[in-house]
């Protein structure tokens, strides 16, 4: 077993995998606490769905580097639906099932009628459930994670304590001056980026796993702020590093065996929150 | 000076004009309940005063070294909050947001304070407790407690005592009254108009009608009369 690891890691491949998966686990586990506290969820869901929408999108209008379309698109859909609050006449999990299934259907849609692959729904189903794409990682592709990845832990770290006042209680926030809409636009970028980002390691559907799992695991056992985003980002880490180790070593796709991983873990943290007596809610 | 002065305001949202033309003003030391049946337009009125919603006319003058922003403000608790993993410390801590500015972490002076505040409402022992691990009445007190960092002169209260037993009821009003005497200046909406006139130095009666003066004017008035006379009515029937 070891063996076969340590002839695996000689790989670059593999270990461009194992440094992408850790940190994309990682960034969004960050934001995951304020979005499962937030009532966002499905936000991951959301906007992968909508990624995949844009990436359709650019490969039927034929453009290369398909960042240039589907970035900026996620990142306005992130915009619209976190920074619209409370304001909008459609309400926070409505609009997200609303643009999640609507991109869904209409990047499904045209990637059928303008097809120009012989493969389709082994393409969709890559994009979907993410294919091998991890394990295809270029240098250069490793490297824009990596700055990324700093940028977004550096941003969280600096903006921690405004993140929190945001989300426990924006109301209060704003009334003693915190720019809450700028924090919002800010959370909403890093989001759609992360998740971009993460499409190419578990696919569209899975981003939400990701997403909030270890915030969900770390909830059932901590009971403050700071210990839950600590929990939660080593659980996520620990996760995909070994979710991927797994993967490779039983042959299995990447990005489910690192959510079924995280099903695991959080199974392992509500029965340890039972029996330390934690939160039952 | 007075500290705040409401000059003809209207407020409302989507386009709604709620408040009509309204006047009153705030003087240091204070304790002003905003009372008024429900729709009547209290909420509205306190996020105007909040910066929270724009006035659609009419002006807020703060004046007597306040500060728009040093105003503190206990929230009505939302959803979001019963199940929020946040220690008491944290919690008061955040209060001290708006002190900090852009300056990403909390310095001793905050921090010194949001112990100081957890001390004067009695809630030291909590400071390590989760906050959704709380009952309702220590709740509302983080909650008091993290307000109170974040101004030394006035405070907001909606509806402080919404979901509270009794006796707990009765603890917060003495805790408030309490804050008052040493002379933080107070704005509390309620619908509770017996507890209002016990506690409170002036009235602000919004409805159809609308009333501003001293309590004791209040009580006088056709208006107090008839509102006193009722809430008198509801709890002997009790």
């Amino acid at each position: 077993m070891i063996d076969k690891l340590i002839t695996y890691m000689e790989y670059p491949f593999v270990r461009y995998a194992l440094i992408v998966g850790v940190l994309i686990a990682l960034c969004s586990s960050l934001l995951g606490v304020t979005l499962v506290l937030k009532r966002f969820s499905f936000i991951g869901d959301g906007l992968s769905h909508v990624a995949f929408g844009s990436l359709a999108i650019a490969s039927v209008m034929k453009i290369n580097n398909s960042m240039l379309v589907v970035l900026p698109i996620t990142i306005v859909s992130a915009i619209l639906l976190l920074c619209g609050g409370k304001k909008t006449k459609i309400k926070g999990d409505a609009s997200i099932a609303m643009i999640s299934v609507g991109s869904l259907a209409f990047g499904y849609l045209l990637m059928h009628v303008f097809s120009t692959s012989s493969n389709l729904s082994g393409d969709v189903c890559s994009t979907l459930f993410g294919s091998a794409s991890i394990l295809t990682l270029t240098l250069s592709e490793v490297w824009l994670c990596v700055c990324l990845s700093i940028a977004v832990v550096v941003i969280f770290v600096l903006c921690y304590n405004k993140i929190f006042a945001v989300t426990f209680d924006e109301d209060f926030a704003r009334a003693s001056g915190t720019k809450t809409s700028a924090y919002n636009l800010m959370l909403a970028t890093i989001i759609a980026v992360i998740i971009v980002l993460a499409m190419n390691l578990v696919g569209s559907l899975l981003i939400s796993a990701l997403v909030i799992f270890p915030a969900l695991s770390a909830m059932r056992i901590f009971r403050s702020f700071k210990a839950v985003t600590v929990f939660s980002a080593v659980l996520s880490v620990i996760c995909a590093f070994s979710g991927i180790i797994i993967s490779i070593l039983v042959s299995a796709p990447v990005g489910s065996t690192i959510v079924a991983v995280d099903v695991g873990m959080f199974a392992l943290c509500c029965l340890f929150g039972k029996l330390a007596g934690g939160p039952t809610r | 000076m007075s500290l705040l002065e409401i000059k003809e305001l209207s407020s409302g949202y989507d386009g709604e004009i709620i408040i009509n033309g309204l006047n009153f003003s705030v003087n240091r030391g204070d304790y002003l309940c905003i009372v008024g049946e429900n729709g009547s337009g209290k909420s509205t009125l306190m996020k105007t005063l909040l910066n929270l919603n724009a006035p659609m006319k009419g002006s807020i003058t703060y004046g007597d070294g306040l500060h728009k922003n040093e105003i503190g403000y206990l929230p009505q608790q939302t959803v979001v909050q019963r199940d929020f993993p946040a220690s008491v410390r944290e919690i008061v801590l955040s209060g001290c947001q708006a002190r900090s500015g852009l300056r990403p972490f909390y310095n001793k002076e905050e921090k010194k304070l949001a112990e100081e505040n957890m001390r004067r409402l009695g809630i030291s022992d909590l400071a390590a407790r989760c906050y959704r691990d709380l009952s309702g009445g220590q709740q509302q007190r983080v909650l008091l407690a993290r307000a109170l960092c974040a101004t030394r002169t006035i405070l907001l209260l909606d509806e402080p005592v919404s979901g509270l037993d009794p006796i707990v009821t009765a603890g917060m009003y003495d805790l408030i009254k309490e804050l008052n005497d040493d002379g933080i200046t107070i704005i509390m909406v309620s619908h509770d108009i017996s507890a209002a006139v016990r506690y409170a130095s002036h009235i602000l009666h919004i409805g159809d009608t609308v009333f501003f003066g001293t309590k004791e004017e209040y009580l006088k008035s056709e208006m107090g009369k008839i509102f006193t006379s009722e809430s008198a009515g509801d709890s002997s029937d009790r």
